[in-house]
């Protein structure tokens, strides 16, 4: 079944496309690598699956879960590291769609938000500030806040960047554990090797889908060659793209 | 002696226990609000609504004379106006919420003086800016006192939102729609808030006893919630400390206010256990680890 679907989506700024007529489903419990060069669409395409862009034309359909059921670890986070706020209450922030704006934080949801920290190996900083944690400590802090979301879809964008390999391979597993209990994650990463160990599907981007489908045939040196030939600049003198392009080509 | 210096000016004066109960209002109000404009970055924002709310308080003026309800009702609208109006400009246009707003007060205060100025006198005008603390009638105490509890009250309902959205407001709009109201109400808030302080403390220095007491919390805490209490408190300490010296030396009692606040303030940078000058020099040792 398919629990993400693009139907004819492009998603850009100022009516410049950055993803550009992208059709295609995610199943259930995908692990999904989106690769491609920068500017490629990636963040763009996970915006869009999380609502925070509408789209140019066509559609994200994310089969019954609204996009505020889907969680986000973006790229470049908006966070106040100066804000007074402890690792414990930032984790549990996590918890918003099961308290919301009122609801109490019982004993269970505190041993769920420990849980939550101990999964990221953060034990011990509870009381600290998030102002006092390293650049690798802060991912954590988001891993752990992500788990804590019980979302059945995970849109990671770039969640290895800048991290030692220790963090990694220990976020990597909490992927792979999600994995496991067939939650759909789509992760955009830039080293290879770690998604053809690890991911069994990718989708290489560069505006437009250059290949999807199991990685290894995806992971081609001709579709690596083509993704890095896309032009990046927007064209301020572009025509409308035509309507016929891809649905009426049939 | 002590005594008579410290309590005999409110067990005498009706008009000094008025101005008491005024000034905990406010603190009550005013601290928390401090708090989360500093901590948002937006403490010269609560300046820019202080003299936003202006123009509407002297068209009160201009329509009913020196009467506070009306200069009130005309603040608040005003202040309301221009919180939205900046609030809207910034999120659905590129521009910072600072630059909209001082764009609208800088044309909100000419419009404000030059109403004042071309209708009242030169005292009015003074009143306007200074406020009078010790000229607190009934429905003036009864009003500052609903504001207050308005504002508690009120607070405590967007808390929550308002913290997430103050330290990560990407992620609150990725589960939440509550980010852009909690917004809109806490610039709601500041607006009640300054027009409250505007009765005692006048347009200038309104914002005197969100900022200082909020300032003076962050020398002394980490934590969201005690800076909360911290900044109440030292409000309340600065109102009566200002009172008993305006009473005694015949300094104004709003610019008493402030400066017992900014005494406090001088000496949280200097001896503040957060980031204190003071601390800082003389760190002691190291730790193991």
């Amino acid at each position: 079944m398919a629990q993400l679907q693009f139907r004819d989506v492009t998603l850009g700024y100022d009516r410049h496309p950055a993803v550009h007529h992208l059709s295609g489903d995610v199943a259930e419990g995908a692990l999904l690598a989106v690769i491609g060069p920068n500017g490629a669409g990636k963040s763009t395409l996970f915006r869009g699956i999380v609502g925070l862009l509408k789209p140019l034309a066509g559609s994200i359909a994310a089969a019954g879960l609204k996009p505020r059921e889907i969680a986000y670890l973006p790229q470049i986070a908006d966070i106040d590291r100066t804000f007074p706020i402890s690792v414990f209450d930032f984790v549990s922030t996590g918890l918003w769609r099961s308290v919301g704006i009122f609801g109490g934080i019982g004993a269970a949801a505190r041993d769920k938000i420990a849980q939550a920290i101990a999964a990221v190996g953060l034990t011990g900083f509870e009381g600290r500030g998030i102002g006092t944690l390293s650049g690798g400590q802060m991912q954590r802090l988001l891993f752990a806040r992500v788990l804590l979301q019980d979302a059945r879809v995970i849109v990671l964008d770039e969640p290895f960047n800048a991290m030692d390999s220790k963090t990694s391979s220990d976020l990597l597993r909490l992927i792979e554990h999600w994995h496991g209990e067939r939650r759909t994650v789509l992760a955009a990463l830039h080293d290879m090797d770690m998604v053809r160990a690890h991911f069994p599907q990718t989708l290489l981007l560069a505006r437009e889908a250059v290949a999807w489908g199991p990685t290894a045939e995806v992971l081609t040196t001709d579709n690596l060659a083509q993704a890095r030939r896309m032009c990046e600049a927007f064209d301020d003198a572009a025509a409308p793209c035509a309507p016929a392009q891809s649905s009426k080509a049939a | 002696m002590l005594r008579e210096v410290l309590f005999a000016p409110f067990s005498d004066f009706e008009f000094m226990r008025r101005a008491l109960a005024a000034v905990i209002a406010l603190s009550l109000g005013s601290g928390p609000i401090g708090v989360f404009l500093m901590l948002r970055r937006m403490s010269l924002v609560g300046d820019a609504m202080a003299h936003a709310i202006l123009p509407g308080a002297a068209i009160g003026f201009l329509l009913s004379g020196l009467n506070l309800f009306a200069m009130t009702t005309g603040g608040l609208v005003a202040g309301f106006a221009v919180a939205l109006l900046s609030g809207l400009v910034s999120r659905s246009t590129g521009l910072k919420e600072d630059a909209s707003l001082a764009t609208f007060y800088l044309a909100s205060l000419a419009l404000g003086v030059t109403i004042v100025s071309v209708k009242g006198t030169n005292i009015d005008l003074l009143h306007v800016l200074f406020g009078n603390i010790l000229a607190m009638d009934d429905p003036t105490l009864l009003m500052v006192a609903t504001n207050a509890t308005i504002t508690l009250v009120v607070l405590a309902v967007i808390y929550r939102p308002l913290v997430v959205e103050s330290v990560d407001p990407l992620f609150l709009r990725t589960v939440s729609r509550a980010g852009a109201p909690a917004h809109l109400i806490f610039l709601g808030l500041i607006v009640v808030n300054l027009v409250n302080g505007f009765q005692a403390l006048g347009t200038l220095l309104a914002v005197g006893l969100m900022i200082l007491p909020a300032g003076i919390a962050r020398f002394w805490s980490r934590d969201v919630t005690p800076m909360i209490c911290i900044a109440v408190t030292s409000a309340i300490v600065s109102g009566y400390v200002g009172l008993v010296l305006s009473f005694q030396t015949r300094i104004p009692s709003g610019p008493a206010i402030i400066l017992v606040a900014s005494l406090l303030y001088l000496g949280s940078v200097l001896f503040g256990r957060v980031g204190g000058v003071l601390p800082q020099l003389f760190p002691g040792r190291h730790l193991e680890a």
